[in-house]
């Protein structure tokens, strides 16, 4: 399963550096869309390849980018969204870090598409050394001819800037990442309207993933059916999977959509198996947000099939039994693990970083926090195993932003897969662990 | 921080305030402020006085209020004096699994403070923070622009005694590393 679209050459001495990067191949896929291709190619292109966002929600990329409103003669923005904050996530990172080329040359390809000409990496603020890095490799770009005006002596001019957030989860959200990126506090906005009629400056906007849109280039070099044939039904491509916890090879993966949980945990190609030879406990598979399985569950689907990393079998069983490719933040557990404590720990992270604007998010995180922590330290009560199940469900459905779920399902998930755990810290007055 | 120092960048830092500025449409010099108050942060003294945002406000011409409420939202702006090294250790759950508590108690204890407080000296302060985004290297800690990975506790002795050694100050204009 040798596939390497995002993650090709990485290893060869000054990737990063454009000279080297270019000699590989590089840039090409813009020469060729801005010789060959209309806009309206490119996101065909996109639309075949089956393209899902890699920020978290899949949704398709093609699809995202017709949306886009062009019926003004207002500038269009494209947002790269590089805040990477969902704990466990750290593919963007190690993206940028090894191949920063590519993401600028998708971001001239994707603004192509979308008739931006102007555009912004969002990175979080804890990235300066990596802008560092980007603002290299943007300046090389401009140098030869790849940004600024008239490119490649076409009529399109693309200008490419760095924006630092400020340490804030809920900034990776995208309405409040243009908040943030028009200098105030990062509150999700009601939709609609949507970026993509009234975004940036109330102007027409598309937001992507770091990993997305460093998926475009090699769909335009090989045409958007080839990409297609990459994977595994409507899970086409390759993924990063950023894998961490209690196994031996901890580090960020580019598989082929469709590889077996099993192999990717136990095999020495991948994680290696878990550490210090215990055994496997739960996994949460798609950054924390996404609800935790238990072993036997993540390893096989309720029906007994082997469980795949795609969107459609990791999700194959709904609430009950399955759960999301999200992110592609894989967090690996043994059998030593407190799963109470774990959760403890999550749900203080998203009290943390509700922005407070709603109250079942802002409150609902707060009590469940608090009773998680009774009982995790001994004093909890049987039916605060219910309430906190309760408050989880009520916050479901009832908030501006998807955070309200991100906090709940970890929290419904936990008590549903590991429900005598929490019984047992009543009883026993303590953790045992 | 002395506190005479005057609140007021260099020429250089204004030029570079002015090009970043340059970087959104006209009229829009709002969007600038997270950047602008990244630096403000790391020249005065890494954090933000009410005087240093009432100077970032006069450079954007914003309302004092438009930065406080903004400050005041994001993490890694310091609304209090800090310490001049600034060490930021991740607890979230992937650092949580891999030993991130003994890191955090192993540092209460050697710098004799509480997470979120100063060393009398003034030399470092503590600060927890949320997922860095390298969950790989876990246990993960930041201080100043640097990430450093699978830390223990000999590891971080030897760091405590170099940033000593060599007097290492955190807080450094970000786009000038
Ligand atoms: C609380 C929250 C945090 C998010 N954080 C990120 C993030 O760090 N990076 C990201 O790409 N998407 C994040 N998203 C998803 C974005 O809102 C958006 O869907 C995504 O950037 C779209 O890009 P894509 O279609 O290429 O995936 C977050 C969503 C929520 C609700
Ligand atoms: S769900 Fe939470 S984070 Fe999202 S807008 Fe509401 S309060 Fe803010
Ligand atoms: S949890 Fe510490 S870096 Fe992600």
């Amino acid at each position: 399963m040798e596939k390497k679209i995002l993650l090709a050459n990485i290893e060869t001495p000054d990737f990063g550096r454009f000279d080297t990067f270019r000699k590989l191949g590089g840039y090409v896929a813009v020469e060729k869309a801005m010789k060959t291709m209309t806009s309206g190619n490119v996101v065909d292109e996109v639309k075949k390849s089956g393209l899902r966002g890699r920020g978290g929600a899949g949704f398709p990329t093609g699809m995202k980018w017709s949306f886009i409103d062009k019926s003004t003669n207002n500038p269009r923005y494209l947002l790269c969204n590089a805040d990477e904050s969902e704990p466990g996530t750290f593919k963007d990172h190690y993206l940028i870090l090894k191949n920063p080329h590519l993401l600028i040359e998708g971001i001239i390809l994707s603004s192509y598409a979308l008739g931006a000409n102007t555009s912004y990496i969002f990175f979080r603020g804890e990235w300066f050394y990596l802008m560092k890095i980007l603002e290299q490799a943007i300046e090389e770009a401009y140098t030869n001819g790849f940004l600024g005006k008239n490119i490649l002596g076409t009529n399109y001019s693309l200008d490419l800037y760095c924006h630092p957030s400020g340490g804030a989860y809920i900034c990776g959200e995208e309405t409040a990442l243009i908040e943030a990126l028009e200098g105030k506090r990062g509150n999700p906005r009601s939709k609609p309207p949507f970026p993509a009629v009234k975004g940036l400056y109330g102007n027409p906007t598309v937001i992507n993933n770091v990993e997305t849109i460093a998926s475009i280039p090699w769909i335009i070099n090989h045409g958007g059916d080839e990409y297609a044939k990459i994977g595994i039904g409507k899970s086409t491509g390759t993924k990063l999977i950023s894998a961490c916890g209690h196994i031996n090879k901890p580090g960020v993966y580019e598989i082929e959509m469709g590889l077996p949980v099993k192999e990717f945990i136990y095999s020495d190609e991948y994680l290696g198996g878990i550490k210090n030879g215990k055994k496997l406990k739960a996994v949460i598979a798609g950054g924390s947000s996404v609800p935790i399985l238990p072993a036997d569950l993540i390893l096989k689907t309720s029906k007994g099939e082997p469980r795949l990393l795609s969107y459609e079998s990791l999700s194959d069983g709904g609430f009950e039994t399955g759960t999301m490719l999200g992110s592609g933040g894989f967090i690996v557990m043994d059998e030593t693990t407190c799963i109470v404590h774990s959760l403890l720990n999550y749900t203080r992270f998203y009290h943390h970083e509700s922005c407070g604007q709603c109250s079942p998010c802002r409150e609902g995180t707060v009590w469940m926090e608090k009773i998680l922590h009774r009982i995790e330290y001994g004093e909890g009560k049987m039916n605060d195993i219910n309430l906190l199940a309760d408050i989880a469900k009520h916050i479901e459905g009832n908030t501006i932003c998807p955070l309200g779920e991100a906090a709940a399902w970890p929290v419904r998930s936990t008590i549903l897969h590991f429900r005598e755990e929490f019984e047992e810290h009543v009883k026993n007055k303590k953790c045992n662990i | 921080m002395n506190v005479e120092q005057k609140i007021i960048f260099s020429e250089q830092t204004l030029a570079l305030v002015r090009k970043i500025v340059s970087h959104y449409p006209d009229g829009k010099q709002k969007s600038a402020l997270l950047p602008v108050l990244h630096i403000a942060q790391a020249e005065f003294g890494g954090w933000l006085s009410v005087p240093v945002m009432d100077y970032v406000a006069s450079l954007l011409n914003l309302l004092p209020v438009e930065v406080y409420e903004v400050v005041t939202f994001y993490s890694m702006f310091n609304t209090k004096p800090v310490g001049n090294c600034i060490i930021e250790i991740c607890r979230t759950g992937p650092c949580w699994l891999c030993g991130a508590d003994e890191i955090i108690s192993h540092l209460e204890n050697k710098l004799k403070i509480k997470a979120g407080e100063t060393t009398p000296d003034g030399r470092f302060t503590l600060k927890l923070v949320e997922c860095l985004a390298d969950c790989g290297n876990a246990p993960v800690i930041q201080v100043g622009w640097d990430y450093y990975g699978n830390m223990s506790k000999a590891k971080m002795d030897e760091m405590i005694e170099n940033f000593e050694k060599n007097h290492v100050v955190s807080h450094k204009n970000p786009y000038v590393l």
